[in-house]
């Protein structure tokens, strides 16, 4: 028995080996850490849905070699997601990592893109500190730093002289305060209090109170988009902050279209900074956003994050084709962060120095076009890189 | 300033008595039946979807639809402790867990598959929104009808727990089955009709929340265990109605008075009123046992 199955081992063995080199071109292999369940599963569903539209429309594969996504459920926890990629990198043989939804998951790879040098291309988590943890990091989405100051310069230019700030306690809500704080006081407006609402806590009823006392012009607010959003705007209303003369000023993360149309009525006029809207006037946004509801109707509606995925793949096959096929780690860092192309966002490019997505910001306010709410832009303010960067 | 205090006080009571209607169905199922349900979760999300469809997708009024989407829950975790659940009431603590918390990891899941991944929110009717003036101090007034629910659930709890037929049936069957059973009580009846009460509260309460807390997610259904449904039922004492509505009010007025005068403590105020009351009383506040 033993002696059939080892005199039959050798043939099958010589048969495995000649069937890989019969294989003449390997697929490139990229991975992807998103989720696909969890509190993070909308995100997921939205960045994937980007990658997968830029192939479907430009051809997956480059040179003859196909672009195989290796898509795993990473849940947006740090430990899973390392485990993940360590998994991809090791036994899938990927050539590069891409996703990232949120900050912890890009932070727990850093550290392996480095070693085992494999390009990172990050198509959401927006803290700034990230692209610093790896030279392999190449960010495609945006920083909250860009849009919080940018908000801040139009609030000083508008005539808001008192602002009071509520962040998510976390650090992109930290992030959004530290930027809106130092460029509100830059140009020469007053902070009058700055509170943090813990991460999960859907009750903001005493903090709206806190804000009417106060009796400042406006209120900033930072909250990862979803229901906490819905829910501060509520508060807002319910409070009657609005009709005390309170604005209510946001980044794009509380009027993002995927929740945008939850918000309802109340959410009509609100003011936010965002680098993308699903309303941009541009043609390539207008067949972008028609080739999305094409492919995936208007359940999930496209948003940054779709977006930033889509251009995410944009330069990544920009990169590969560039190399015809090949993939070289520095080559396609190096191709990565000299991007530079018209995204359904706007004119969209890499700073080569810091590895980070230049946007432009745009200002915009929530009206009701074609039956569904957007967020329309009135004022843009071009290449706003990150304030954070030390450079 | 007395504005000040009224609406800190209200607002607080309002978010304590939408954690006791989250909760109230858990002390029911855990605190009486003394099983572990962790899938509660689950089916306050379940009904939270439900009262969604009913409500936006087929226009029902909000008002009717609550009843509905508590009896929908409760027909449908009968069903479930039929088929199930009956099977693990003897079994550990632990295996009890297991199985609660995997349903509801498939719950998330077949919500994700029904409803979608993104966001969606409730519609109350316009007399339930907006604001409402009370003693001349204008407060949210699906604040004020989250408070006026809770009474009325709370009472009609206590009363048909303390005072009626079945409420005596099922402390008996709580307190001694074999003995319940041979005095010609009809326990898995009773269990069947505990548990389906329990979840149709659990649902209720999820139709409830939706519009407090600006949407529902999939995640629902373990996101909010922790905080909303077990500490409400430990700090309150297992299986105690009043006990979970004194729990929740007192956490919900500490939770609003931390975000008022000391916002930079406010992430775990109410994580250390939980400890000290139960280092007071580990046996929840009107706990028996």
């Amino acid at each position: 028995m033993i002696r059939i199955a080892a005199g039959l081992s050798l043939p099958i063995l010589a048969l495995i080996l000649a069937g890989g080199a019969a294989q003449a071109e390997d697929p490139i292999k990229i991975g992807v850490l998103v989720a696909h369940s969890g509190p993070f599963a909308d995100y997921g569903t939205e960045m994937i849905n980007g990658m997968k539209l830029f192939l479907a429309q430009h051809g997956n594969a480059i040179a003859g070699r196909q672009i195989e996504l290796v898509d795993k459920d990473d849940t947006a926890a740090g430990d899973v997601t390392k485990r993940l990629a360590q998994e991809m990198i090791t036994n899938d043989k990927v050539d590069m990592l891409v996703g990232f939804t949120i900050t912890p998951e890009a932070l727990a790879v850093a550290p392996l893109a480095t070693e085992a040098k494999k390009p990172m291309v990050i198509m959401n988590a927006a803290t700034s500190v990230i692209t610093e943890k790896s030279p392999y990091i190449v960010r495609y989405s945006f920083t909250l730093g860009e849009i919080a100051s940018t908000l801040a310069k139009w609030s000083a230019d508008n005539g808001l002289k008192k602002v009071y700030t509520l962040v998510s306690d976390y650090g992109p809500g930290i992030n959004a305060e530290g930027a809106y704080k130092k460029s509100f006081a830059a140009a020469g407006g007053t902070i009058v209090a700055s509170d943090r609402s813990p991460l999960k806590g859907p009750e903001f009823a005493p903090f709206m109170q806190r804000v009417k006392d106060a009796k400042p012009d406006a209120l900033f607010v930072f909250l990862p988009s979803g229901e906490q959003g819905v829910a501060m705007a509520k508060a807002y209303q319910d409070a009657g902050l609005a009709a005390a003369g309170i604005k209510l000023i946001s980044t794009g993360d509380v009027t993002d279209e995927a929740v945008i149309d939850q918000l309802g009525d109340p959410g009509i006029g609100m003011i936010t900074a965002f680098h993308y809207s699903s309303a941009h006037p541009s043609q390539v946004n207008k067949d972008f956003v028609k080739a999305w509801e094409a492919a995936y109707g208007t359940k999930l509606r496209v948003d940054f994050m779709g977006v930033a995925a889509y251009d995410g793949m944009h330069g990544i096959y920009d990169a590969l084709t560039a190399q015809n096929g090949k993939v070289d780690a520095d080559t396609t860092v190096n191709l990565l962060k000299n991007a530079k192309f018209e995204s359904p966002r706007g004119p969209l490019w890499i700073d080569p120095d810091t590895r980070d997505a230049v946007n432009t910001v745009y200002l915009r306010k929530v009206e009701r076009q074609g039956g569904r709410l957007e967020n329309v832009e009135f004022q843009s303010y071009p290449d706003v890189k990150d304030p954070d960067h030390p450079k | 300033m007395a504005e000040q205090l009224f609406l800190l006080l209200f607002n607080g009571l309002a978010y304590g008595i939408l954690l006791f209607l989250m909760a109230i169905g858990l002390s029911v199922t855990m605190g009486m039946m003394n099983f572990v349900n962790l899938a509660h979760g689950a089916f306050a999300m379940l009904g939270g979807y439900l009262a969604i469809t009913l409500c936006t997708t087929l226009g029902i009024p909000f008002l009717l639809c609550l009843p509905m989407v508590f009896v929908a829950v409760g027909i449908l975790s009968a069903g479930l402790e039929a088929g199930l659940y009956r099977r693990f009431y003897r079994s550990t603590q632990l295996n009890q867990v297991l199985l609660t918390i995997g349903l509801s990891l498939m719950a998330i899941a077949g919500a994700t598959y029904v409803w979608g991944p993104q966001l969606l929110t409730l519609k109350v009717p316009d007399f339930l929104s907006g604001q409402t003036r009370l003693f001349g101090i204008e407060v949210g007034t699906y604040r004020l009808f989250l408070i006026l629910a809770g009474a009325a659930i709370a009472g009609a709890l206590v009363f048909g727990l303390e005072r009626t037929r079945f409420g005596a049936m099922v402390r008996a069957t709580v307190d001694n089955r074999r003995m319940a059973q041979s005095l010609g009580i009809n326990v898995n009846r009773v269990f069947r009709l505990t548990f389906a009460l329990g979840s149709g509260l659990a649902g209720l309460g999820g139709a409830l929340a939706v519009n407090f807390l600006g949407g529902l997610l999939p995640s629902f259904a373990l996101g909010y265990l922790l905080v909303y449904f077990l500490i409400v039922v430990t700090v309150g004492g297992l299986g105690s109605t009043l006990g979970a509505l004194a729990a929740a009010i007192l956490l919900g007025i500490s939770d609003a008075a931390a975000k008022f005068y000391a916002p930079q403590i406010a992430s775990f105020a109410i994580y250390f009123v939980m400890v000290v009351l139960l280092m007071w009383r580990p046996q929840g506040i009107l706990g028996r046992r």
